[in-house]
C-alpha cells in the first residue's frame, strides 16, 4: 500500500497546483501575521481564510485528482491489488500531500508569530478539515461517474457546509429563540466539522468574552478535556464516516 | 481452470450477460467472439473482477474470486483500450508494475519489450504515444510477468502488419507452454492459426462453445471464418454481422 502511495504523491508532486497552493498559504499567512501587530487578531483573520478556502481546494483538488487517476485505478486493478487497498493509497497519497502543504504553508508562520494553544489548535482544525473534505470527495467522486457531475456535486457540498448552514442554523436560531437552545446548537455544530472547527477556536480566544451567557457556556464545555475529546471524537468521525461509504461503494463499482 | 457457472450481469436495462457457463483449462486457447456489445469484454472484466455480476461464481483454480485479489497475479491482461496514465513515462509504468508485483528477475519476460522496441521509447509520456503503440505497451505489459492465464482483449486491433505478427508468434509460443490463452478478436483469420476453442457469444447468451477440430468438421470448412458464417447462415440470426465480415475480409485481400 506504501508503495501505491508512493507513486500517487508522486504523481500530486509533480503537478504545480499543490506547490501553488502552499505558497498562496505560505504568503497570506505571512502577511496577516504582519499586518497586524496583535497576533490573536492575526489568527482570527487567518481562521476566517482557513475555513473557507482549505475545504474547497481540498474538495476540487481531490475530485478533479480522482478522475484524472481513473487510467491509474484501472491499470491497478488488473494487478493483484484489492480495492480498498487501491482507494486507501489514493487517499494516503491525496491527504498527505494537502496535509503537508497546509503545515507548511500555515504551520511554519504560525510557529513563529503565534506558537500558543490557539495557533495549534487552528492548525489541528486546518488538518482535520483537509481530511474531512479529502474524504468528502472521495465519497462524491466514487459515487458518479461523470467528472463534471462529480465536481459539481463536490461544490455543492462544499457551498452547504461553508455557507447554506450557517444560515439554516441561524434561521432556527431565529425561530426558536424563546426556547432554551444552547445544548441543541451544541449538536448542531457538531453536524458541521467547519463550525465545529470555527467554536473550537474561537472560544480559545478573548472574543469569546463577547458571546455572552452562550460563550460563558460553550466556553466551558470546549475548554473541558470531554470538550476536547468531543471536537476531536467528531472530526474523526467526519474522517472516517465518508471514507468507510466510499469504500463501500468502490468495492461494489464496475469499472 | 477457471469455471464460469451462472454468470449473469445487466446494466441498467442492457442484459449484458445471460447465464454463462464454460470451463477453460490449461494448454487451451480459446477464442470469444461475437458481434460488438455481446458480452464479450464483460465476461472478461468479470473474470478479473473488474465487473461486479449480479449472479452466478467464478471460479479459479478451484478457488471462488471474491474480493482476494492475489489470483489476479497469475493473469496477464491485456485491455482494448490501453489506458494509463498520462504523465507517467513508459519505462516508469514498467518500472512501477514490476516494483508492485515484486516479482524475481528471472520470472519476468522482456521478449515483447524488445521485440517492440519498446526500450526506445521509455522516457516518451504516455499520453504522447500513438494508439498502436500504446497497444505494445499493453501487450508488452500483459506477458511480462509470465503468467499462467493469458487474457487478450482485441489484441491485433491498431498494430501493424509485421507487429501483429511478432505478438501472434509470442501468443503461439505461450502456447506451447501449456497456458490457458483467451482472446476475443473480430479478425478471425488471425485467430485460425491460434486458436483450439471456440466460444460464441451474441446479446449476453452463450450460443457454442466448441473444439475447433469439431467446429471444423461439423460445418466441413477449414477457414474458421467460413466455418463460422455457415453455422451462423445455418441457423439464420445475425446474418448482417457475417456479411460485414467479409467485406473487412476481401479489403485485406486487396490491400
Amino acid at each position: 500500500m506504501l508503495k501505491l502511495s508512493k507513486y500517487v504523491l508522486y504523481d500530486i508532486v509533480r503537478n504545480k497546483v499543490i506547490l501553488a497552493y502552499t505558497i498562496f498559504l505560505f504568503i497570506i499567512s505571512f502577511t496577516l501575521f504582519n499586518m497586524e501587530d496583535n497576533s490573536s487578531k492575526a489568527i482570527l483573520s487567518l481562521l476566517n481564510i482557513i475555513l473557507i478556502v482549505v475545504p474547497l481546494i481540498s474538495m476540487i483538488f481531490t475530485t478533479i485528482h480522482y478522475y484524472n487517476s481513473y487510467e491509474f485505478i484501472e491499470l491497478m486493478l488488473s494487478q493483484p491489488m484489492s480495492r480498498k487497498k487501491i482507494l486507501l493509497s489514493e487517499y494516503g497519497g491525496i491527504g498527505l500531500s494537502l496535509v503537508s502543504s497546509f503545515l507548511i504553508g500555515v504551520g511554519i508562520p504560525v510557529l513563529l508569530f503565534s506558537p500558543d494553544s490557539v495557533g495549534f489548535s487552528l492548525l489541528f482544525t486546518g488538518v482535520s478539515l483537509t481530511l474531512v473534505f479529502t474524504s468528502l470527495a472521495f465519497l462524491t467522486s466514487v459515487k458518479s461517474r461523470d467528472k463534471a457531475r462529480g465536481i459539481g456535486f463536490a461544490l455543492l457540498l462544499w457551498f452547504y457546509f461553508a455557507l447554506i448552514y450557517d444560515g439554516l442554523i441561524l434561521m432556527i436560531l431565529f425561530t426558536f429563540s424563546d426556547y432554551p437552545l444552547e445544548k441543541a446548537t451544541l449538536v448542531l455544530s457538531a453536524l458541521n466539522p467547519i463550525d465545529l472547527g470555527r467554536i473550537s477556536i474561537m472560544l480559545k480566544m478573548d472574543v469569546s468574552a463577547l458571546m455572552g451567557y452562550t460563550g460563558a457556556l460553550y466556553k466551558d464545555f470546549f475548554g473541558s478535556a470531554t470538550g476536547i475529546l468531543f471536537t476531536t471524537g467528531i472530526m474523526f468521525f467526519w474522517i472516517v464516516a465518508p471514507l468507510w461509504w466510499a469504500l463501500r461503494v468502490f468495492k461494489k463499482k464496475d469499472l | 481452470m477457471i469455471r464460469i457457472e451462472h454468470i449473469n450481469k445487466k446494466f441498467k436495462k442492457l442484459i449484458a450477460l445471460d447465464d454463462i457457463n464454460a470451463v477453460f483449462e490449461k494448454g487451451q486457447v480459446i477464442s470469444l467472439i461475437g458481434p460488438n456489445g455481446s458480452g464479450k469484454t464483460t465476461l472478461i472484466k468479470s473474470i478479473l473482477g473488474m465487473v461486479k455480476a449480479d449472479k452466478g461464481k467464478i471460479f479459479f483454480n478451484n478457488e471462488l474470486i471474491n474480493g482476494d485479489p492475489s489470483y489476479r497475479s497469475q493473469i496477464g491482461y491485456m485491455p482494448q483500450i490501453g489506458r494509463y496514465p498520462d504523465n507517467m513515462k513508459v519505462g516508469q509504468l514498467f518500472k512501477m508494475l514490476k516494483n508492485i508485483r515484486n516479482v524475481p528477475a528471472e520470472k519476468i519476460d522482456e521478449e515483447l519489450v524488445e521485440k517492440f522496441k519498446l526500450r526506445e521509447i521509455f522516457n516518451k509520456p504516455m499520453r504522447t504515444l500513438s494508439g498502436g503503440t500504446r497497444q505494445k505497451v499493453s501487450a508488452a505489459l500483459a506477458f511480462l510477468f509470465d503468467p499462467d492465464v493469458l487474457i487478450l482483449d482485441e489484441p491485433t486491433a491498431g498494430l501493424d502488419p509485421l507487429s501483429s505478427e511478432i505478438l501472434k508468434e509470442k501468443i503461439l509460443k505461450e502456447k506451447s507452454k501449456n497456458k490457458l490463452i483467451l482472446i476475443t478478436s473480430h479478425i478471425l483469420s488471425d485467430l485460425d492459426e491460434l486458436t483450439t476453442h471456440i466460444m460464441y457469444l451474441q446479446e449476453g447468451k452463450l450460443l457454442f462453445f466448441k473444439e475447433m477440430d469439431q467446429l471444423k468438421e461439423e460445418t466441413g470448412e477449414l477457414k474458421l471464418g467460413k466455418a463460422i458464417a455457415r453455422i451462423m447462415k445455418g441457423e439464420k440470426f445475425n446474418s448482417e454481422w457475417i456479411d460485414k465480415m467479409f467485406e473487412v475480409q476481401g479489403e485485406n485481400k486487396v490491400y
